[in-house]
Formats: structure tokens, C-alpha cells, sequence
């Protein structure tokens, strides 16, 4: 019974705090850390099927939410004739020749006898596709960098509905973990997340460089978020007024709230589909293989399990679900800024901090961890320096007060810290156990 | 003549800056060898470590140029150095006192281990912020080159100029007098020889009576001495931000597996390869070869085979290769 209800009561304290945050200080607050919550929540989910399911070390987190981002921008983005025109197929073309030659090198390197003469082989090859490539794709990048700089200057997108991108996304994600994974996964634990490490820092160095790409640090503004509203049509429009002053508030707040709950409700809906994906996949008997490998990987091997296999399959799925909270984050912001993921501090370790707290193994787990732990992150900006504040009342004003007032939100560092390191130690389990 | 200034310009961009950058690199993956050698677990915490040693450095040079206190010609950072590595050791003592030692009793598994590097890892990047705040910092007040680009060219009468940074010789400088110290540690003091004996076989070790404590508490020390020294070298010879040392991760942990985990002669190894490679392939090389080819076969665009955006992919790609094909490292480190 213990079991069944210890989830409920984390969860409904665990709203009641959120709710805590709506009266107290204000509900766009509330709702903005709600739905930072859901979505790094879904990212939780992902790391928990990689790290809980199969026990693949994953810290690359923050490279396939950058990609999720990148899938919406292909996706939905308007089709820019112009570029078309200046390159864009000529750098298609080009990739799909870098992808044919090291497609290439890998059949010499299985296909021939091992000898120097293979060895020379692969080298050739990949350094020519390597020239090639470059060659072919330089001139077409420039090109398409050169069309109107100043607002597009990149290939654009298909035009397609922004819900459909999140399908991309998590194809985009999936795509980049599948090539990661047959290059990596058959490494020991530490070693693999220092290679997912490298990893998610080259595919944010591509985002935040590959200007044709994605503007890179240009950024992208104006992708679409249908079905929610925008804030400015809501104003505007006459019911959304009379609605506001119905309920009592200025049209300004009253439409913030409203798009945040939309967004909210869209986020909750996409995370319960996940969730429930989720569930019922660890209570099948794929669920039940995926445990026994990560428990003894060489009894399961015994079994006839294809081991390898089984990776590839879970380090695939779980990226592709932290591509769709990428995907949910950019949607959230209208905005993709390629810079803001060169954190990994905040779009790597800090959800993995959510996981381990949860319980990892644990969907719910997982999902608790992360509302408790965006929470945490997002007030110490706002509590952070009045608490400090408060705190250093005795002391006098002065450059040493000044700097602690400035740089309380850094506590939240090591405050998340304390809390992974006090899990670890006392409840190393999480809040919600694995069953 | 043209040979010549070839070889200075190899020298100026790729010779020099990959020495000194290799330097660091290998002082960085000593400190991580070690850790996986004794404490058997891949510290992920080393990189803020260097950054609190580098914090705590510029706080004393603060300090000591505030009383007027410096070092003439070289940078008054070296003076606060070993103030650096005290508090840095308390720090990593502390540390494993509060922390690591809990684990080591309880005999957990390495990745458990990792994990809980990574909570510390929070908690350091946290107070270096708190400390010193996240802008970038120069705090090297020394003389700034030993041979000037401008001086070398009036001098020699070359077209390139070679420009010999103090910085440069003092990491140099200063990693080999580290490095020969460690080895003379390692091999040559009572000390020094139990803690190879407990990377070796830590049963037998234990079987002969060395204390694993003791070896645990010396391993801190050196890797505080490691950390800051690496630290303030990379500092001097770039900038302190505590982001950019926390990014250094990746080519330390490349360097450090390259050369065979838990090898110290590989480690040092491992970060000139890595520093090399580095350098090499973000370099634009239409420099060189400018002097070399005629004008006829003189190739178009910089010949820069990668953005320096994408060093981390040199350090990546050298880490999975290794791993890939000689996964004990090129030195048979520990690591199956």
C-alpha cells in the first residue's frame, strides 16, 4: 500500500508547492517553471530509458535537445525559394557523398582481410570523401549564407505544421544516436559517457557554427506554435478581453496565463502519451530483457539476448524522446538559439540530478525529480538574492555584499550538488524506487 | 630563405602554442590518471577542479599585487601558486572526507562513483562561480613575450616573425620540473612506491601493510598540485572562465585514454598527441605552404581542414578511435 501511495502524496506536495509559487508570487511565474518542468520532464523520461532501463551512460543530453530544436526548424519553417536556388541541393548532394564514403570505409574495414593494405584502404578513403565533401559543400554553403544575411541566410524549411516537426525532431535525434551508437556503445560505462560527452559538444559546436544551417548564433525567431495562441492576437481579440476583465486582471497578464496554460496543457498531454509508452514497456516482456541485461549483462548474453542489439535499440529510443523535448522547447520560445544549449551543466547534468533524485528505473520517478528540481533551478533566480539578501542584513554595504547579492544564483549550483550528492548517499534508490 | 621562414611560421602557430597547450593538457591528464589509478573511477569533477585552483590563484595574485608583492618579469600567479595547491588540497580532502570515502568503504561500483563525481563536480563549478563569477579573466601581469615578432624579424631579417610568449617557456618550464618531480615521487620514495604498488594490486598491497588511507590522502595532494599548476598554466597562457575549463574535460579525458588510463607516462603522452592533433588540423595551413609551393600550385581557401569551433571533434575522434581499436590506450593503461 506504501508503495502505491508514497508517489501520490511526492506528487500532490509536490503541486501544492507549484501552487505555493501561483498565489504567492505570480502565476506567470508558475507557469513559466511549469512548463520549463515538463519539458525538461520529458528529457527525464529519455534519460531514464537510456540510464534506468538499460544502464547506458548518456551525457550528451544537451547535443540531442539542440537537435529536437534544429528538427523544428527543417520542418516548419517556410521554404526559401531563394536558397533552393543559390546551393541547397548542391550541399544535400554533398552530405549524401560524405555519408556514401565513410559508408564506404566501414564495408573495406569489414569486408577486407585484416592487413596494412585495409588500413591504407580506410584512410584513403575517408581523407578523400573527406575533400570531396569539402570541395563539394563549401562553395554551395557560401552561397546560401550570402542570400539576404541579415534575416534568413540559411536552407530554411519544408513548410510543414509544427506539431508534425516533432516527429522530425525525434527522427533527427534518433538518426544522430543510431551513428553515435555504432561508433560508441560498445564501450565500457565511463568511457561512453566521455564519448556522448564529445559528442553532444560537436553536434552544439555544428548548431552554433553551420550558419546556412540554422543562422547559428544568429538565431532563428517566428517558428510556429499551432494549435496555441499568440499573445498579441489574444489581446486583440474582443472575447479575450471581456474574458480578462471578467476575471479581473489587465489583457497583458491575463494573455500571458492563458498561452502558458495552453502550452502547459499540450506539454502534460505529451508527456502522459510518453509516459504511458513508457510504462507499458517496462512492464512487457521487452521491458523485463532490457532489466535483466542492465543487471547481468553476460547472464541475459547466455540467454540467446542479442545484448548489442538492445543498446543500439534503448540509446535510439531515449534519444529520440529528448529530441521531442527539444522540439517542445523551441515550440515554447518561438526561438531557436543554438548558444543557449552550450550549457551542459543545465541541459545535461542537471537532468540527469532530476533522474537519479526520481529514482531512476522509474518513469514517475523521473518525472517527479524533474518538477522538484526545475523548480529548485528556476526560483534560486528568484528567491536566490532576497534570501542572500536577508542573509547578509547585518553585514555592511560594501563591494563583498554587493558580490554575494550578485552571484546568489549561482548557489543553485551547488545546491543542485548537494541534493544529488545527499541522494546518492542516503536514498540511492530515489524518492520513488524502482519496483 | 623561404624554407626558413616556413619553419618560423610552423614554429610561431603550430610548434609553439601546441607544446605549451600539450603541456597543460598532460598536467590535466596526469591528475586524472592518477584518480582512476588509485581511486578506480573517472572523476568528472577534474576540470572545475582546475578552475577552483585557478580561482584561488588569482585571488592571491589579487592579493599579493594589492601589497606590491610580484616576481619582476614573470607573472606574479606563480608565486600564488602554491597557495593554490594548499587550498585546493583542503578542498579535495575535504571532499573525499565528506564524500568519496563513504563509497570506498562500501566498495561501490565504479560508475556509482562517477555519478557521485558529478554532484561534486556541481558543487565546485557552483563555489568557483560563487568565488570569482563567470566573466573571462587575464590575470598574467608578467613580461609578455621573451622574443618579439618585431624585434626577431629586424633581427634576423626574415619575412616571418617569430614571437615567443613567457608565458609559453613557463608552462614548459614548469610542466617538466612537475613531471619530474611526480616520477621522482612515484619511483624513487617510500611513498611514492606504495602508491604503485596500490594501483598495481590493491589486495596485495593491502596484504603488505600499506595503509590505504595513506596512499588515498597523497593521491589528493598531488592531484590539488596537478589541477591548480595545470590550471594556472592554462590560464596564463590564455584566460580564466570557469566554462572553458569545465570544456577542457574532453581533450584531458582524451589525453589520459589515449596514453592508457591509469599510465602517467602515457598520460603526458596522450596530451601532446592530443594537443598536436589539436592544433594541426585547426590550423590554417595556406601560411606555410605559401613559402613552400609556388604561386601556380598554391591551393585556394586557407587549407584549414576544420573550424577551430570544432577542435573538440580532433579530441573526440582521437578518444574513439583508441578506444575503438586499442582500448587499453597506446601505453597498456589499466582499463580493459
Amino acid at each position: 500500500m506504501t508503495s502505491t501511495l508514497r508517489p501520490i502524496l511526492l506528487f500532490a506536495a509536490v503541486s501544492a508547492v507549484y501552487l505555493i509559487v501561483g498565489f504567492a508570487q505570480s502565476w506567470p511565474l508558475c507557469l513559466t517553471i511549469l512548463n520549463d518542468g515538463l519539458i525538461v520532464a520529458v528529457m527525464a523520461l529519455g534519460v531514464n530509458l537510456q540510464w534506468g532501463y538499460a544502464g547506458l551512460f548518456n551525457i550528451g543530453v544537451a547535443g540531442f535537445f539542440g537537435l529536437g530544436g534544429l528538427g523544428v526548424v527543417l520542418i516548419s519553417m517556410p521554404i526559401d525559394g531563394a536558397t533552393w536556388a543559390a546551393g541547397t541541393p548542391r550541399i544535400l548532394f554533398a552530405f549524401a557523398v560524405g555519408a556514401a564514403a565513410i559508408y564506404a570505409a566501414v564495408k573495406a574495414h569489414r569486408n577486407m582481410a585484416p592487413s596494412f593494405l585495409r588500413h591504407l584502404t580506410v584512410v584513403i578513403v575517408l581523407i578523400a570523401g573527406f575533400f570531396l565533401f569539402r570541395f563539394l559543400a563549401d562553395p554551395a554553403i557560401e552561397a546560401v549564407e550570402a542570400v539576404t544575411p541579415a534575416s534568413t541566410g540559411n536552407i530554411g524549411g519544408l513548410g510543414l505544421p509544427v506539431l508534425l516537426s516533432w516527429l522530425a525532431a525525434g527522427a533527427l535525434a534518433a538518426g544522430a544516436a543510431w551513428a553515435v551508437a555504432k561508433t560508441a556503445l560498445g564501450l565500457r560505462s565511463d568511457y561512453l559517457a566521455i564519448a556522448t560527452l564529445g559528442i553532444g559538444q560537436i553536434i552544439i559546436a555544428i548548431l552554433m557554427n553551420e550558419d546556412w544551417l540554422d543562422r547559428g548564433v544568429k538565431n532563428i525567431i517566428g517558428i510556429g506554435r499551432w494549435p496555441v495562441p499568440r499573445e498579441v492576437s489574444l489581446q486583440q481579440a474582443p472575447w479575450f478581453n471581456s474574458f480578462a476583465h471578467y476575471m479581473g486582471t489587465d489583457v497583458r497578464t491575463a494573455s500571458t496565463v492563458f498561452v502558458g496554460a495552453c502550452f502547459a496543457v499540450l506539454f502534460v498531454a505529451v508527456l502522459l502519451i510518453l509516459l504511458t509508452l513508457a510504462e507499458l514497456s517496462l512492464n512487457s516482456p521487452w521491458g523485463r530483457m532490457m532489466r535483466a541485461i542492465r543487471d547481468n549483462e553476460h547472464a541475459a548474453e547466455a540467454m540467446g539476448k542479442d545484448v548489442k542489439r538492445r543498446h543500439l535499440q534503448i540509446f535510439v529510443l531515449g534519444s529520440a524522446v529528448i529530441g521531442i523535448a527539444g522540439a517542445l522547447y523551441v515550440m515554447l520560445h518561438g526561438l531557436m538559439a543554438p548558444q543557449s544549449y552550450n550549457d551542459p551543466l543545465r541541459y545535461t547534468f542537471l537532468i540527469w540530478a532530476m533522474v537519479i533524485l526520481g529514482g531512476s528505473g522509474n518513469n514517475w520517478g523521473a518525472v517527479l525529480g524533474a518538477l522538484i528540481i526545475m523548480l529548485l533551478w528556476d526560483e534560486a533566480e528568484s528567491v536566490g538574492p532576497a534570501i542572500l539578501g536577508f542573509i547578509t542584513e547585518p553585514m555592511a554595504a560594501g563591494a563583498l555584499k554587493q558580490h554575494l547579492i550578485d552571484s546568489a544564483v549561482q548557489m543553485r549550483l551547488p545546491l543542485v550538488g548537494l541534493v544529488l550528492l545527499l541522494v546518492l548517499r542516503f536514498s540511492p534508490r530515489g524518492l520513488i524506487p524502482e519496483k | 630563405m623561404d624554407i626558413l621562414n616556413a619553419l618560423v611560421a610552423l614554429l610561431n602557430y603550430v610548434i609553439i602554442p601546441a607544446t605549451s597547450y600539450g603541456s597543460q593538457l598532460a598536467l590535466g591528464a596526469l591528475g586524472v590518471t592518477l584518480i582512476y589509478g588509485i581511486l578506480r573511477f573517472s572523476n568528472f569533477a577534474h576540470g572545475d577542479t582546475m578552475a577552483f585552483g585557478t580561482a584561488i590563484a588569482i585571488l592571491f595574485t589579487w592579493l599579493f599585487q594589492s601589497m606590491g608583492i610580484g616576481l619582476g618579469p614573470l607573472p606574479t600567479a606563480l608565486l600564488a601558486l602554491p597557495f593554490a595547491i594548499a587550498v585546493t588540497a583542503a578542498l579535495l580532502l575535504l571532499t573525499d572526507r565528506a564524500v568519496y570515502r563513504f563509497y570506498r568503504k562500501k566498495k561501490a561500483v565504479p560508475v556509482i562513483l562517477v555519478i557521485v563525481s558529478m554532484g561534486v563536480m556541481f558543487i565546485m563549478n557552483g563555489l568557483t562561480r560563487f568565488i570569482i563569477g563567470t566573466q573571462d579573466r587575464n590575470f598574467d601581469d608578467g613580461r609578455r613575450f621573451i622574443i618579439n615578432a618585431l624585434e626577431f624579424r629586424k633581427a634576423t631579417g626574415l619575412h616571418e616573425g617569430l614571437a615567443l610568449r613567457t608565458s609559453s617557456l613557463i608552462t614548459v618550464v614548469t610542466a617538466v620540473i612537475v613531471v619530474a618531480l611526480l616520477f621522482w615521487f612515484l619511483n624513487r620514495t617510500r611513498t611514492g612506491k606504495s602508491m604503485r604498488a596500490f594501483s598495481d594490486n590493491e589486495d596485495l598491497a593491502l596484504l603488505s601493510g600499506i595503509n590505504p588511507e595513506r596512499v588515498v590522502t597523497v593521491t589528493w595532494i598531488i592531484v590539488a598540485a596537478l589541477a591548480a599548476t595545470a590550471g594556472v598554466l592554462y590560464g596564463l597562457d590564455k584566460s580564466f572562465s570557469p566554462f572553458t575549463y569545465f570544456q577542457l574535460l574532453l581533450p584531458i579525458f582524451a589525453s589520459a585514454v589515449v596514453g592508457g588510463l591509469g599510465n602517467p607516462l602515457g598520460a603526458i603522452a596522450g596530451g601532446f598527441i592530443v594537443a598536436f592533433s589539436e592544433v594541426g588540423f585547426t590550423y590554417a595551413w595556406r601560411k606555410v605552404l605559401s613559402y613552400l609551393l609556388p604561386m601556380s600550385l598554391m591551393p585556394h581557401g586557407l587549407v584549414q581542414p576544420l573550424g577551430t569551433d570544432y577542435k573538440f571533434a580532433v579530441s573526440f575522434v582521437i578518444l574513439v578511435i583508441v578506444l575503438l581499436f586499442r582500448p587499453t590506450g597506446l601505453f597498456r593503461g589499466k582499463s580493459a
